[in-house]
């Protein structure tokens, strides 16, 4: 490529934060080192956005175009320090506009800028904070609970709280058995608890054998769409191109949902073992943990992780000592961006591309990262794969019920009294995860309760016999999502919370079709005219517009999220009458 | 007209297109197929000569067996495919995909828009009065936005970009297609000055930094005017022409002709209005160009008129 550089040199230190990366020069370093001067300067200018083109070959306008589409990097000047509070779901619930209204009157005299952030994935200790300075090395730190004062002062002197999982400790934890118990620093302590069994057993298996275990265990996906694990791997393992990869989705973007965040930093030697099974079984070399960028945290432990994990022969060349089984771990950061989390655009995100979702078919198995075949996973449906891997497929299959086996996380936040990540077998109730986090607060009652995140659905306080399985779900006319469990008691402010929905969604948009890029928008402006009671001089039918474009959204978006952006919105008007009054 | 490259001989596959059986080459898209059964389906960022970004999805169908409708420029026919084009919810789609463009978006200039419009209905007035223009939709941030209060419609209304001589852009008639930036990029012309940047209802086509063209990788081949469907992108001559009100595309011919710059031999079309060339073109069959040309053909044209 002959490229065209602008006059613009880059400064010693941007020079230098590039430089040390290290890696390639491959296109697919562009996120790393946007990430490089971003952490370093706190912003990137147009010398550095050339010194990163030339070194890795990349137009300058692209570059740019991929720069500007993640909320995590600026590409104006700004201060070094720099906090993002989350005003989103259970934030919101829990005080996170007093938090705004504070930062309002002290940011400027105090030096640094902020922003409103969707969800930061720490629900259970909302309101949150994630603040960052930039620097060598550059500062980040999640602040939650936050209190508006100390969020005002923009200080890093608190450490971080530790995971709070409130069955710690419960016999008969599966998923969670670790979590808060044993050190996730150490892979010593892994091991004594448990950890590598599953991938001595996968070995003796072979591939095929680790297939039919992971098939007959009739795991499914846990990220939201629920497919079949084993004929993914299966699928996957059948092309004739050798080259796969491997990629562990860990963009956890959905309002409400933690328990991929919690599930990393409390036990992440499980997800290296999980993702060396699965590698072993599909005859992938190279995975890639797409690690959300707003999660400092998890980024170490699991960094931690991969690289104990490779000196100790857990990862690298002939891993267990199997000659010929060569696997290793990449951990990628993303930079704010909730699209990054669909199958597709985390391929272009990783390559440097625009976080943009890809057309499909090709699917990913066929043609996915590099397009090359490829298997995506979430994290907690890897982190199962040990367990079915260790107990059997067949018992493991009787966990839960018929359709919907095995063990389910469940995030519970908003308006209960002990919110956190919970573990229990498909099949109990709604009104039971809700008990296990103690019910709404005392003297309160509940209004709806939000299941599966944004983009899922409500349901009534009249339907908390609803059992908590995929085909229950789904025959409810609901879905379980991500796993997003937010109550919302008496005093919710219901339509400020869909306004938040609709305004998340059209954030979160890539833009890259219409019934997405405007649809959302017009989603959100007709939602603030029924909120607010107003009309327009046309007098048209606001609720039957919003099912219009719904409609359509549903129909004709390219992806995952324009065509769920809906749901949320339509089962508030439908399963809990919320915009009639004022219609 | 469709052209699919016939190449080397192709099995012919059978499907169904709203109840006929129709046969294509393997290979072919719904939109080819339906095109050769003489059904007229609406297309706005489909290019002839590009890779189909099917971003605009106005050409959507329903395809029996999947769960939401499918865009025919880019969905291979398959054998068996069950196709409707006109039914309930391709219609309700393609009514609120025309009125979700036409609300946020000018789209005076684009042809055939306007008929489709009639034809299903479209009222691109429902969402509200149009907004303000705005100036800063170049450097709005991804994510966070300002809350609307939902009595006016958000468009992409801004001041038109007059930065050259050659050609200009006014992005409050760009419908984000993507085509080109693909005749930009690696598609054809390999130079890279312009790209999507910003994210949802804020993505716009920029160069770096949102640089003026001429300090921009840009090198002038007009190949992105030349696959512009909504006249976001036009000659300077045109839109100097439409701003004093002189631009009469009955007044006008077309004339292809070959080039006389270098020995590669590409074909121009020379659109003549009063005796004055106004605008140079490409035919998009041509095997030479597909429509693209460089700075000289496509801009270099003042020297014939001199007299």
């Amino acid at each position: 490529m002959d490229l065209r550089f602008l006059n613009a040199e880059p400064t010693d230190t941007e020079r230098e934060a590039v430089d040390a990366l290290g890696t390639g020069s491959a296109r697919d370093q562009l996120l790393p080192a946007l990430h490089a001067v971003n952490d370093r300067v706190g912003w990137i200018s147009q010398g550095a956005l050339n010194h990163i083109c030339r070194r890795l070959n990349v137009p300058p306008a692209e570059a740019y175009g991929v720069a500007s589409f993640y909320a995590l990097f600026s590409l104006k000047e700004r201060p070094p320090r720099v906090v993002h509070v989350c005003t989103d779901l259970a934030c919101r619930v829990n005080g996170a506009e007093a938090v705004c209204d504070a930062l309002t009157e002290t940011a400027g005299a105090a030096g640094f800028t902020w922003h409103r952030s969707p969800c930061l994935g720490v629900c259970e200790r909302a309101p949150a904070a994630l603040a960052f300075e930039a620097g060598d090395p550059a500062e980040e730190r999640l602040l939650a609970p936050a209190t508006p004062e100390e969020i005002a002062r923009g200080t890093f002197d608190r450490e971080e709280a530790p995971i709070s999982v409130p069955q710690q400790g419960e016999p008969g934890l599966r998923l969670l058995r670790r979590v808060g118990v044993v050190d996730p620093e150490s892979l010593d302590a892994y091991r004594a608890a448990g950890g590598y069994a599953a991938l001595r057993n996968a070995l003796v298996l072979g591939s095929a054998g680790v297939i039919r275990e992971v098939t007959d265990s009739g795991l499914m996906g846990r990220g939201g769409a629920a497919f079949p694990t084993g004929r993914k791997w299966d699928a996957t393992a059948r092309q004739p191109e050798r080259t796969r990869y491997l990629v562990c989705n860990a963009d956890e973007s959905e309002p409400g949902t933690f328990k991929d965040r919690v599930l990393i930093e409390g036990d992440p030697f499980a997800l290296v073992e999980a993702m060396t099974i699965a590698a072993f079984a599909i005859g992938a070399q190279k995975g890639y943990v797409y690690l959300r960028g707003e999660y400092p945290r998890a980024l170490r432990l699991l960094r931690n992780a991969i690289d104990v994990a490779r000196e100790r022969g857990f990862l690298g060349e002939n891993i267990m000592g199997r000659h010929g089984f060569s696997f290793d771990i990449e951990i990628r950061r993303g930079a704010g961006a909730y699209i990054c989390g669909e199958e597709t655009a985390i391929f272009n995100s990783i390559e440097g591309f625009r976080g943009e979702p890809r057309t499909k078919p090709p699917f990913p198995v066929e043609k996915g990262l590099f397009g090359k075949p490829t298997v995506v996973n979430n994290v907690e449906t890897l982190v199962n794969v040990p367990l079915i891997l260790t107990e059997g497929c067949e018992a493991y299959r009787r966990i839960g019920t018929e359709r919907s086996a095995g063990p389910k996380l469940f995030c519970l936040s908003g308006n209960v009294r002990r919110p956190g990540v919970y573990e229990v077998p498909f099949g109990a109730t709604l009104g039971e995860l809700l008990e296990l986090a103690g019910g709404v607060p005392e003297g309160r009652e509940l209004r709806a309760v939000l299941l599966g995140g944004a983009a899922g659905g409500f349901v009534r306080p009249d339907e908390l016999g609803l059992p908590l399985t995929m085909e229950d779900a789904r025959a409810a006319g609901t879905t379980l999502g991500s796993g997003v469990v937010l109550a919302l008691d008496d005093r919710a402010d219901l339509g400020g919370f869909l306004l938040r929905i609709a305004a998340f969604f059209r954030d979160e948009s890539c833009g890259q079709c219409v019934p997405c890029r405007i649809g959302t928008v017009r989603q959100e402006e007709a939602l603030h005219r029924i909120v607010g009671g107003r009309k327009l001089s046309t007098g048209g039918d606001d609720l039957a517009l919003l099912r219009e474009v719904g409609q359509v959204m549903r129909d004709s978006s390219i992806c995952g999220l324009g065509q769920t952006a809906w749901n949320a919105i339509e089962s508030a008007i439908d399963r809990l009458g919320a915009l009639e009054e004022r219609t | 007209m469709t052209i699919v490259e016939i190449g080397l001989p192709r099995r012919l596959i059978e499907f169904t297109v709203d109840g006929e059986t129709v046969r294509v080459p393997e290979g072919s898209t719904i939109l080819d197929a339906c095109t050769a059964a003489g059904k007229n389906i609406p297309t706005l960022c489909y290019g002839d000569t590009l890779e189909p970004a099917n971003a605009c999805r106005v050409c959507m169908v329903e395809v029996e067996g999947t769960r939401t409708l499918v865009p025919s420029c880019s969905r291979k026919a398959e054998p068996g495919m069950v196709v409707r084009t006109e039914t309930d919810r391709t219609r309700l789609s393609r009514k609120v995909v025309l009125e979700l463009l036409g609300s946020a978006t000018d789209l005076s200039t684009t042809p055939d828009v306007a008929g489709w419009m009639t034809e299903c209905d479209a009222e691109p007035g429902r969402f509200g009065p149009p907004a303000a223009p705005s100036s800063d939709r170049d450097e709005r941030r991804p994510g966070e936005h300002e809350i609307p209060d939902g009595m006016t419609a958000a468009t992409v209304r801004q001041p038109v970009k007059v930065d050259n001589e050659l050609y200009v852009r006014d992005y409050g008639k760009c419908i984000q297609c993507y085509k080109c930036v693909d005749a930009c990029g690696e598609q054809w012309q390999n130079t890279f000055a312009i790209t999507m940047a910003g994210r949802g209802f804020d993505a716009r086509i920029s160069t770096e930094f949102a640089n003026p063209l001429p300090d921009s990788a840009c090198v002038y081949c007009g190949n992105c005017v030349e696959v512009c469907p909504t006249g976001a992108l036009s000659f300077k001559r045109e839109h100097d022409k439409r701003e004093d009100g002189t631009w009469d595309e009955s007044r006008q011919t077309a004339t292809t002709t070959v080039c006389t710059f270098c020995g590669v031999g590409c074909n121009l079309t020379l659109h003549v209005q009063d005796n004055e060339i106004v605008k140079v073109t490409s035919p998009h069959e041509s095997s030479v160009t597909h429509g693209n040309l460089c700075i000289k053909g496509r801009f270099g044209w003042q020297h014939v008129q001199n007299r």
